[in-house]
């Protein structure tokens, strides 16, 4: 993977700290109105906590997860957390990551967001965003596919998921206590997961 | 004794469950509040009650109660993170309820499976 996982980062918190506003009226519709300010919270936090010159990309991403963690306040918190400590535990001492191992990594931060959220595919969550990118993402690797080109199948996947979300209803979090009332609104988790996604693809096509 | 630790995604509600309840709990020193964000801002904060379940331990267990949404999800990550270091666990109870019934029994020196039990039974109780 070309570049650093600092600016990586830093792009997938510019990126969230831009749709703050955005993220936080989609989550008035449906859920508590703090998605956006949490995640941003976070993110700011991230930038000021984690250091620039950690290059183990595992040790980058389980500090980040961390700050997530203590800073972000909602449910975001341990679901982000838990995901980048996940994925850090693939990328544990390396200072690299290849296509396949980002795959791993996607695996590894689903699988963490499942266990903590206890939630599966269908509950109108990030997950309904995540788990359809990483299988378009495999497959096209599979195929041969760069990181950038299989970034980009993903995303387009991620934003489909985050239409799907809009038919269904919320059976997890704080939309779920609105019932068929959820159904039309996207789902904000599922909306700054994608933006996640989006970010990386972003900076790894500018710095590759 | 057992020790008692309260999440809300208020420190007011947080600390005012730990008064409340050490109100029924004479010199019981294992009540601690784990509320809210580091800034005070709503929310909760896995590291927070991580070390307040430290704190709280005197070494007969720790009972976590928390409120709604990513306080049991923030709970939960702070028991793992503990990984084994606190016997922990979350009862599944109403939280002011809960905590006064807990705190009353855990000041007794019930054991922890007591502890858990009387914080759960709390939810039973009938306001009218």
């Amino acid at each position: 993977m070309a570049g650093k996982v600092y600016d990586c980062m830093k792009k997938i918190g510019d990126v969230i700290i831009e749709n703050k506003d955005f993220l936080t009226d989609l989550d008035r519709e449906i859920g508590d109105a703090d998605h956006g300010v949490n995640m941003a919270r976070g993110f700011h936090a991230v930038e000021e906590k984690v250091p620039a010159d950690l290059t183990d990309i595992g040790a980058f991403l389980k500090k980040t997860g961390m700050t997530l963690l203590s800073t972000v306040g909602g449910a975001s918190g341990p679901l982000y957390g838990t995901a980048y400590m996940e994925a850090g535990k693939v990328a544990a001492g390396k200072e690299t990551i290849t296509a396949d191992e980002f795959n791993e990594m996607l695996l590894a931060a689903i699988a963490g967001i499942q266990k903590r959220g206890k939630a599966v595919r269908g509950e109108k969550t990030m997950l309904d965003a995540l788990i359809p990118a990483q299988e378009t993402y495999a497959a096209k690797v599979a195929e041969g596919a760069g990181i950038v080109d299989a970034l980009d199948a993903a995303c387009e996947k991620a934003h489909e998921g985050i239409e799907f979300t809009k038919t269904i209803r919320a059976t997890k979090g704080r939309a779920s206590y609105l019932g068929d009332r959820s159904i039309g609104h996207q789902d904000p988790g599922a909306t700054s997961a994608t933006l996640t996604l989006e970010a990386i693809r972003d900076y790894l096509k500018s710095n590759s | 004794m057992v020790g008692l630790v309260i999440v809300s995604h208020s420190w007011k509600i947080a600390e005012g469950v730990v008064d409340l309840a050490q109100q029924m709990a004479g010199d019981y020193k294992g009540l601690r509040a784990a509320g809210g964000l580091e800034d005070g801002e709503i929310g909760t904060d896995a590291v927070r009650i991580m070390e307040a379940v430290r704190d709280a331990d005197e070494g007969d267990g720790v009972v976590i109660l928390a409120d709604l949404g990513s306080g049991v999800m923030s709970a939960e990550t702070a028991v793992e993170f503990l990984d084994g270091e606190v016997n922990v666990r979350i009862a599944d109870a109403p939280i002011v309820e809960g905590a006064v019934a807990a705190a009353v029994e855990a000041c007794a020196g019930s054991s922890m499976e007591e502890v858990i039990q009387a914080a759960e039974e709390a939810r039973e109780m009938r306001k009218q």
